[in-house]
């Protein structure tokens, strides 16, 4: 017990927490300003922006996440030479985010989508009836049902998108939970299972208040018909 | 609601005219964001010939491309029918009319499917290797399946649990009527029943399968990704080989997705009257990695 | 490869059954050590399987120094290179092979270090390592000094990447999974200098896809002296030993690390090199 508490003191836990939150966070805000995007192109009358968001969510749901944060270090920094910062630290960082970010964009995309089935269609009528057009319409009248319907499908994108933010330190982000917890079993294999169980109910923390709040919040907005 | 035909009026003359320059509009926005994307990486050597040469010779794909995806497919292949497996026990536990069973069940799913399976990869890699419970070189393969069947068996027990709550009454009832148990009854008129619903969401979840099996790479597993990044780094043609890599899962996830899909058609015939929003919730899981 | 790695080992383990049934009274131990050292017609080799010029998997062949002296040494005891099974031994697993007794020897860039001798043999060293720096050919960092406010890029969790983060804080240290990544993110310009062992950086430059790029600074910081590994209590570390001399004497020693870093900017530190192989414990 001793020597399991004074892990703890060698390695600084919370902090590799932090690094995983920070970049759900900036991920998942960056995700759900693409993915309401790409909604609206697959549900616009515009044939190329439908094919573009019916294009981009096929690419990248069905590209595993190493393959695109890989591709962020080796391709976007190493490669092409994209600095996101002056920093090299924040720079790798703020490269994760786009990687975890692009990927969760097309799930967000598709939670919308499935939110958008949740609208009747009288509502889509009736706003042409007093006169909308697509935008106006979109942006008054379906979207915010749409996003009400959303949100459990969203939550599911959003416990994803902090789980799999542990796979950033395949893309150079060292310090974040799923590394730091290698380095420590490695230096304390005796301790293997107290470490892993951390972590694990770290996660258990993190994302459970998570999916009974959506799964609340859901009931509590959803729209009554 | 179908939005695509009610969002916007059957087009007129003045409306057709609008939506063929925004296709225009759109269509060079698309076309520039290509051109943005080809120029940067020719600017960069990426698109020389000799990045992609290596590509049409046999040393490539006998050594690289095809162990590395045979590996993929292994580890997916076994992780596949383990999380069946894995997913029918626990959620007919579930279901089960034993207090205890259903709360241990309920549990263990639930711990599962909030631990990230990298997490779950890198305990077992670590923790197997050291026991000497296996032999060394087996522990990655084992650590990549034992942590995609923890985890996706876990959500396919969900999707069992949920199948089996959108069927109608009258099937156990009915079950019941000819004098089988319950416990009959849901494993022999209940589950098969739940699990033809949910085929489209299960295959959704290979999906998933497929995809996190790249995780292998970070403990070695010498899965198609590790073999790509080591061509890639020999050759020198590091973005190409990624390029061919994320194909190939394309490839063979846009198959198994548009069979989900087309199933799910299909299948929406044979199961009217369920609930279809549990499949939609469900289904969305499939985000993780 | 699987498959035929699979039959290797069970024509490897046949022959073990064979020969301890013609020694009669020897004990039915399975696999390596002592069994197979009478005859000893095949060995299974620890490598790693990724790290060019010194253990790199071609596809289907094996390149580098550390293959090269492992020839040299397994021909010595009588093995002749079609019966050598190449197993990878990535760091992290070196110790499990051995003490498992999967691998009969590995040479995989391994230190001898009192910590590993408390699980495993070691013979050699045959060749003594430092920690150097891997920079473009036309940079002006000349030593760990200079990296005060510069890029650079190790392997994660690496006892290199620790040194520098103890040591030198006003370094900018990325970690990546393989020296590779670091050596394309420099050749893109994004970092300045890679650090490891010097041999790993002179077979890193080495790739033909490197060649004239980059140059290994020369100004090492450490000692690390690449022992092969052996399973506690193996008898072989004396004939292994006489090997590596004879390696060392006849010239092919120096003519696999030559041959192993054509290209690179690279003299292996003379002053420690080659080594006098440690008398086995």
């Amino acid at each position: 017990m001793e020597n399991y508490l004074s892990l703890f003191e060698t390695y600084d836990v919370p902090a590799a927490f932090w690094i995983n939150i920070q970049l759900s966070f900036w991920a998942a805000l960056w995700a759900l300003a693409i993915g309401t995007v790409l909604a609206l192109f697959r549900i616009s009358p515009i044939p190329s922006l439908q094919w573009f968001g019916a294009a981009y969510v096929n690419i990248f749901r069905n590209t595993p996440l190493t393959i695109i944060l890989a591709f962020g270090f080796l391709g976007l920094f190493s490669v092409m030479q994209i600095n996101l910062a002056g920093e090299l630290d924040v720079s790798l960082f703020r490269i994760a985010i786009v990687g975890l970010a692009v990927y969760h964009a097309a799930f967000v995309c598709e939670a919308i989508r499935s939110g958008v089935n949740t609208v009747p269609l009288g509502q889509a009528e009736a706003a042409r009836a007093i006169g909308l057009s697509f935008l106006p319409a979109a942006r008054l009248i379906i979207l915010p049902q749409a996003f009400r319907g959303a949100i459990a499908p969203l939550g599911n994108v959003l416990i994803a998108l902090i789980k799999n933010s542990t796979v950033a330190a395949a893309g150079s982000v060292a310090a974040e939970a799923s590394g730091l917890m290698k380095t420590m079993i490695e230096f304390r294999s005796d301790l293997v299972i107290p470490i892993f169980l951390t972590f694990a109910l770290g996660f258990v923390i993190l994302v459970i208040p998570i999916g009974l709040l959506t799964t609340w919040a859901s009931r509590k907005l959803a729209v009554a018909r | 609601m179908s939005a695509q035909q009610v969002l916007f009026d059957a087009p007129g003359p003045r409306a057709r005219r609008n939506i063929m320059i925004g296709n225009i509009i759109g269509g060079l926005i698309v076309l520039g964001i290509l051109a943005w994307v080809v120029s940067a990486l020719a600017g960069k050597g990426q698109l020389a010939a000799s990045m992609w040469t290596p590509f049409l010779e046999s040393r490539t794909w006998e050594f690289f491309i095809l162990p590395g995806l045979v590996n993929t497919l292994k580890a997916a292949g076994i992780a596949i029918v383990t999380s069946v497996v894995f997913g029918l026990v626990f959620g007919v536990g579930r279901l089960s009319h034993v207090a205890p069973i259903r709360w241990v069940a309920g549990v263990v799913v639930e711990f599962l499917r909030a631990v990230p399976v990298l997490l779950m990869m890198i305990f077992f890699w670590l923790a197997l290797g050291s026991s000497g419970a296996v032999k060394p070189q087996d522990a990655p393969l084992i650590a990549v399946v034992v942590a995609l069947t923890l985890y996706n068996g876990s959500v396919i027990a969900e999707l069992v649990r949920s199948g089996v709550y959108g069927l109608p009454k009258g099937q156990r009832e009915a079950g019941m009527a000819i004098g089988l148990t319950r416990n009959q009854s849901l494993r022999n008129i209940e589950v098969p029943q739940a699990l033809i619903a949910m085929l489209p969401a299960l295959i959704s979840q290979f999906v998933v399968i497929l995809k996190d099996s790249a995780l292998g790479f970070i403990i070695t597993y010498p899965e198609l990704l590790q073999y790509t990044r080591r061509l890639g780094v020999g050759e020198g043609n590091v973005i190409p080989s990624l390029f061919v890599a994320a194909a190939i899962f394309i490839v063979i996830n846009f198959a198994l997705s548009t069979l989900a899909t087309r199933l799910s058609v299909l299948l929406s015939f044979r199961t009217k009257g369920r609930r279809p929003a549990a499949k939609e919730a469900i289904a969305m899981d499939a985000a993780s990695t | 490869m699987q498959k035929t790695r699979y039959a290797a080992a069970a024509v490897a383990a046949v022959a073990a059954l064979t020969l301890s049934a013609c020694g009669g009274g020897d004990s039915a131990e399975s696999g390596s050590g002592s069994s197979a050292e009478g005859g000893g017609e095949s060995l299974r080799i620890g490598i790693k399987f990724d790290q060019p010029g010194l253990g790199y998997d071609e596809g289907g062949s094996y390149s580098g120094f550390d293959v090269d002296v492992a020839k040299y040494v397994a021909g010595e005891l009588g093995v002749s290179e079609e019966n050598i099974e190449w197993v990878e031994a990535p760091s992290a697993n070196r110790e499990n092979l051995l003490s498992n007794e999967q691998v009969d020897m590995i040479f995989a860039t391994y230190s001898i270090t009192d910590t590993r001798k408390e699980t495993v043999d070691f013979a050699g060293p045959y060749f003594v390592a430092g920690q150097d720096l891997l920079v473009p050919t036309d940079s002006d960092i000349a030593g760990p000094e200079d990296l005060e406010g510069k890029n650079l890029c190790s392997v994660t969790g690496s006892t290199s990447a620790q040194k520098i983060k103890d040591q030198y804080p006003g370094v900018q240290l990325v970690e990546q999974p393989g020296y590779a990544e670091c050596v394309t993110a420099m050749g893109g310009g994004q970092i300045d200098a890679v650090t490891t062992d010097d041999i790993i950086l002179a077979g890193l430059a080495a790739q033909e896809a490197n060649a004239g790029k980059f140059k290994v600074v020369g100004n090492t910081f450490s000692e690390e002296n690449y022992g092969v590994g052996l399973p506690k209590g193996s008898e072989r570390c004396e004939d292994i030993n006489a090997a590596i001399t004879k390696m060392i004497d006849d010239g092919d020693w120096e003519e696999a690390i030559t041959r192993n870093t054509e290209g690179a900017d690279y003299t292996f530190n003379a002053e420690l090199n080659p080594p006098t192989p440690a008398p086995c414990a």
